[in-house]
């Protein structure tokens, strides 16, 4: 294939393969869930142990299978509430660019208002007020992104309605759903795609800040987040700890943007989601 | 007279979104609950009139309007009212305020520094192997949360080799640290807008006459192609101070940095809502402002966005 000639497909398809697939197969690999403590093998150091690779942190827990079962909240924030924002703005996207008028001014209204407000500083307000927990982080995520899918839809639609194949199944009598959703949209996918893709990594990326801030998933839970969380008062006896979790985080995210950047070298020499 | 209409506008929508921002601050930190039995439940016998005069004493006995016109107000004039715990909210904003600026102007020249030249040498020198590891290391720059990145630092300077202290503003030594953590994302991000908005302007027509002028390519390169690569630049820094500033938040607790984000977090966790509502109102006003002057810059340097 000739994809595999790009640096950036290769090296993000492995990343991200890697850590996907630990990721699919913990259940088998790990199946008590990275929660067992053996509390005579507490902060055991990386590689000086078979049963414990990558060592235990202070309640004597295996750091490979929690870091590879935390994987599970990640990837499922990621991809979950980036799916959820890129179904949500297209839709509004589509409508926005297609009839104009007040979707128009609701959507760059509330695009402005979303710029004002960092998710970081939105998500504190908010988890301040109702909780943390992993659904309300995943539907903040989705009010606090749609807008971007929308804005990027709404662009591409301005400039396919005039187009002429458009104008052409319109005189054809096609009504406006079967126009905007069979003809309009497939043509529009291509930057969705690239921003979904960059999304999910940076989903990923917040997830894991919220958590640390204490604001995101419950510590019991093993995530990444959580686990830098923790990892944080052991920095000078147990640095592993804090170093194993950051280093899956980077693996996955830097997999998933250099696959986001090969998409952009491929599907949008116009550049339309710089 | 479209000059003045487009200023008029972005004033307007502006206004409009600082007027939305801060009516949502202020009533969703309401939703939280009631401040009065917030402030008094380490407190042992306290009856309703106790409960009726803490609220008097807040002012939040009056309609919602009123202490929200109080708030906006206080934003303008400085008197912001007094926190939970802590006595007046205006001197520890602006401590707050001050040590987040501090260190985001030293990141943000950090990173200028460091990212210009090299997406100007990644650009000139586009797909050789300096381009590709310059390519390659800005997306890794991009591919960790900001926090871990400032934890190995200190790991690596504080605990290990005992270099830079690990915590606080405790001289310029003590900025150090945070600002590279800050410094590597946004150089991250700076650099690959450079090289893109490089190559875009070095193949344009006015950078081939100055080159068939005679100019030499120090001149062609930083007086002509910088100074226009410079527009798109400015304009992605204003996008993207919102980020910036959620970044700083993180940032600043793992170095217990005093600033902005290490207030906001220590007024959730002592549920000090008018600090909250505060830091995070004057937060979105300084990005509203931001992109306000970059709009406005942006239509001085390219007279063709007026139009649109």
């Amino acid at each position: 294939m000739r994809a595999f000639r790009s640096f950036e497909f290769t090296a993000g398809l492995i990343l991200t393969g890697i850590m996907g697939l630990a990721v699919i197969l913990s259940p088998l690999l790990f199946p008590g869930g990275g929660m067992g403590q053996d509390l005579v093998a507490r902060l055991t150091p990386p590689l000086t142990s078979a049963e414990y690779p990558l060592g235990t942190d202070p309640l004597g827990r295996d750091i490979l299978a929690r870091v590879v079962v935390g994987g599970r909240i990640s990837f499922f924030v990621g991809i979950v509430s980036a799916l959820g924002a890129v179904v949500i703005g297209t839709v509004i996207g589509l409508f926005a660019g297609y009839y104009r008028g007040p979707w128009d001014m609701f959507l760059m209204r509330f695009a402005d208002i979303q710029l004002a407000l960092p998710f970081i500083l939105l998500a504190m307000t908010v988890i301040a007020i109702i909780g943390p927990g992993l659904d309300r982080i995943i539907i903040l995520m989705i009010v606090a992104q749609w807008v971007q899918y929308a804005r990027l839809i709404r662009g591409s639609v301005l400039s396919l309605r005039q187009s002429e194949y458009v104008q052409a199944a319109k005189s054809y009598g096609l009504g406006d759903l079967r126009i905007l959703f069979v003809h309009i949209l497939p043509n529009a996918m291509g930057p969705l795609v690239i921003l979904g893709t960059l999304n999910v990594a940076n989903n990923i990326l917040l997830e894991s800040s919220l958590t640390f801030l204490g604001l995101g998933i419950d510590p019991l839970i093993p995530s990444w987040g959580g686990m830098l969380a923790d990892g944080r008062n052991y920095i000078q006896t147990a640095p592993w700890v804090t170093i194993f979790p950051g280093l899956a985080i980077m693996m996955t995210v830097l997999g998933l943007n250099l696959l986001g950047d090969w998409l952009r070298d491929r599907l949008d020499p116009l550049g339309q989601t710089k | 007279m479209p000059v003045i209409g487009f200023i008029a506008k972005r004033g307007l929508q502006a206004l409009f979104v600082l007027f939305v921002v801060t009516l949502f601050i202020s009533f969703a930190i309401r939703l939280t609950g009631d401040p009065a039995v917030m402030m008094l439940r380490e407190s042992a016998n306290v009856s309703a009139d106790d409960l009726a005069r803490v609220r008097e004493g807040l002012g939040l006995d009056r309609p919602f309007l009123v202490q929200y016109w109080d708030f906006v107000s206080g934003l303008f004039t400085g008197d912001l009212g007094n926190s939970f715990f802590r006595g007046p909210i205006a001197p520890i904003v602006t401590g707050a305020l001050g040590a987040t600026l501090l260190l985001a102007m030293t990141s943000l020249i950090v990173s200028l520094l460091i990212s210009i030249p090299l997406g100007i040498y990644a650009a000139r020198h586009r797909g050789s192997f300096g381009d590709q590891v310059i390519r390659v290391l800005s997306l890794a720059g991009l591919s960790f949360p900001n926090f871990w990145l400032g934890i190995m630092l200190i790991l690596i300077f504080s605990v290990t080799l005992r270099w830079l202290p690990a915590s606080g503003l405790t001289g310029p030594a003590s900025l150090i640290m945070p600002a590279v953590t800050i410094g590597v994302i946004l150089t991250a991000t700076n650099l690959r807008i450079v090289r893109t908005t490089m190559l875009e302007v070095l193949s344009a027509q006015f950078i081939m006459v100055a080159r068939a002028k005679g100019l030499s390519e120090r001149s062609v390169i930083y007086k002509h192609a910088l100074r226009n690569s410079s527009i798109a630049l400015v304009t992605y820094l204003g996008l993207q101070f919102g980020t910036l500033m959620g970044g700083l938040v993180v940032v600043e607790l793992v170095f217990n940095w005093p600033g902005m984000g290490t207030l906001a977090v220590e007024a959730i966790s002592q549920r000090d809502y008018p600090i909250l509502q505060t830091v995070i109102s004057i937060l979105a006003i300084m990005i509203v402002l931001v992109n306000l002057i970059v709009d406005l810059v942006y239509m001085a340097l390219d007279p063709r966005i007026r139009l649109e």
